[in-house]
């Protein structure tokens, strides 16, 4: 778990993805380079179509990169894995499969070999109960809130206990008042497990809320990084108290002006 | 595809007639409103006549219609050198077979249940074996898309064979009358079960790949923990049309292997003139074909969980 101290923890090196799509080439991503401490908390900002869940996806390895490298540990990473669990958008829960079936999946598969039945039984409740999931665990999603499948859906992440986790807009399907509900969830699971994590948002206030670095990107195709803001608001954060912060207050303006001023969203012709 | 469409239909229609027809339940409703107090027993009263008038609305209208349908057959035949028999006639000339499904008076003469049963027992071997090799090569399909390319046009044309054109090269490869009416039936049921299995392996989202992918499943655990269950919708509605198309095959299969299946019978009657035997059996048939098709379909709905037909 623990990286030599002078090597990132994570790190993307050069990163370009282009797609072919017949005989047309479209570059998505130019040259990303960014390393990621251990714990870290990153949030990639940027308008829509800049290729921010290309990036996800590359660090999960469900694509591939057409050149650079992301390195996990100093692991080359080319496909994807527990170690790097992703909570989708749209929380992809299994809907033939109970709440709790859908984490035990993970469970059942990431440790096999390492966990007795009972422990993995044990480990899936826990995880449960980490998002206040344990009441519904015989429900079908189906059944349940999307605010409660995305609950689900870190539950799973979380459950194959990832180096890194991924969350590609993990709030943006829900209500703004679940959403704020479970920011607060994430933030305060990220503050008691440490976890190393990077979620792609489009919401500044999320962005700022929870990360310790805000990744900008700017407009595709050929999306590089724009700009890097450091967070460095004390933890445990509150969101109340933070609305009157001078730095919660600039930084989020900072993110607002390299959105708004510098690289404006052009609607594609 | 389902018999379902019509059902609303029929719900429709007697919407009023059904509460025309729950009179004796109805006082149960002004009992309620007088006295709240009992409130749990009025709701039960309700509850058993809200039960009753979908009982009634689901019933009374088929059972109308058909006792419309007999009266203008009875018309319709009832003429001295009419062609066809006449309910009143077929009711006295099959009275046996009508009334006792299950006697037995010799190896021939058999009641219409025992030919039924054997002819089940044909639709299982054929079906059964239709369901498993339709879902697996459906499922290789599906997975490739050069295989649904390649294999997707002649299963279109093949699909259209009427299972009597099976049956002489079903003679011809089995050399055998019990082995070949299996294949025809198998062969008349198998396309649908290929192609909704593999319309619905193609139709998997890539949401499920790609928890699939994360969590690194092996080819067996995929097709076991995603593939079948998120296909299940489209795999059972195959096995729904596959079963009805298997029925449907029975008749062509039996005229070829003989014995006391309800398909040869109906070849039989034909050979001996006995028509009200034959409008018999084609009710036995129907009704064994709308049982089997709600059977599948409920299989279907137990299996994915209420989200099949």
């Amino acid at each position: 778990m623990i990286a030599p101290a002078n090597k990132p923890f994570l790190q993307l090196q050069s990163i370009s993805k282009t797609f072919r799509r017949g005989g047309a080439e479209t570059e998505v991503l130019h040259d990303i380079s960014l390393d990621i401490a251990n714990g870290e908390f990153i949030s990639i900002i940027g308008h829509s179509g800049c290729g921010k869940s290309t990036l996800l996806n590359l660090i999960a390895g469900l694509t591939t990169v057409t050149t650079g490298a992301v390195l996990l540990e100093q692991h080359e990473v080319n496909e994807p894995g527990p170690e790097r669990a992703v909570v989708f958008q749209n929380h992809s829960l299994l809907p033939w499969l109970t709440v709790y079936d859908n984490v035990r999946i993970a469970v059942d598969k990431v440790f096999a070999k390492t966990k007795s039945r009972a422990e993995r039984h044990a480990w899936t409740l826990h995880n449960l109960d980490l998002v206040q999931m344990g009441h519904a665990k015989d429900k079908r999603p189906s059944e349940i809130s999307g605010g409660m499948k995305q609950r689900v859906g870190i539950a799973r992440a979380l459950a194959m206990e990832p180096k890194v986790l991924l969350m590609d807009e993990p709030f943006g399907a829900l209500d703004a008042l679940t959403r704020a509900h479970l920011q607060d969830s994430v933030m305060q699971i990220h503050g008691r497990l440490g976890n190393t994590a990077i979620m792609i948002t489009h919401d500044v206030d999320e962005a700022v809320l929870l990360s310790d670095r805000i990744v900008m990107m700017t407009n595709g195709p050929s999306a590089r990084i724009g700009e890097v803001l450091d967070v460095k608001l004390p933890r445990p954060r509150n969101r109340l108290e933070l609305v009157s912060d001078p730095h919660y207050i600039h930084a989020r303006e900072a993110v607002l002006k390299f959105l708004y001023e510098r690289h404006r969203y052009v609607e594609a012709a | 595809m389902n018999a379902l469409p019509a059902r609303p239909v029929l719900v429709d229609t007697s919407a009023g007639r059904a509460i025309a027809a729950a009179p004796p339940s109805a006082p149960a409703i002004a009992e309620t409103k007088i006295l709240p107090l009992k409130t749990p027993r009025g709701r039960r009263s309700t509850q058993l006549m809200s039960i009753g008038s979908e009982i009634a609305s689901a019933t009374i209208p088929p059972l109308l219609v058909l006792a419309v349908l007999l009266l203008v057959w009875q018309l319709a035949t009832s003429g001295p050198d009419a062609a066809l028999p006449s309910p009143t006639k077929i009711w006295t000339e099959s009275n046996d077979l009508i009334v006792s499904p299950f006697f037995v008076n010799g190896s021939q003469d058999i009641g219409l249940g025992w030919r039924v049963i054997t002819s089940l027992e044909r639709v299982f071997y054929g079906f059964g074996l239709a369901a498993a090799v339709g879902v697996v090569i459906g499922a290789v399909i599906g997975q490739s898309v050069w295989a649904m390319r390649g294999l997707d046009p002649i299963f279109q044309v093949l699909r259209t064979v009427p299972p009597l054109a099976w049956l002489p090269i079903s003679l011809a490869a089995f050399r055998d009358s019990g082995p070949s009416a299996v294949f025809v039936i198998f062969i008349t049921a198998v396309w649908p079960v290929i192609i909704n299995t593999a319309v619905g392996i193609r139709n998997i989202p890539q949401d499920y790949r790609n928890v699939a992918d994360v969590l690194r499943l092996n080819p067996l655990e995929y097709f076991w923990r995603i593939m079948i269950p998120a296909a299940a919708p489209y795999i059972f509605t195959g096995l729904r049309i596959g079963i009805g198309l298997s029925w449907l095959a029975i008749v062509a299969a039996e005229m070829l292997t003989g014995g006391v299946g309800i398909g040869f019978f109906i070849w039989d009657a034909w050979n001996s003139s006995r028509l009200s035997d034959i409008v018999v059996a084609l009710i036995y048939i129907g009704v064994v074909g709308f049982v089997l098709d709600r059977l599948v379909a409920l299989a279907g709905r137990i299996a994915t969980h209420g989200t099949s037909a």
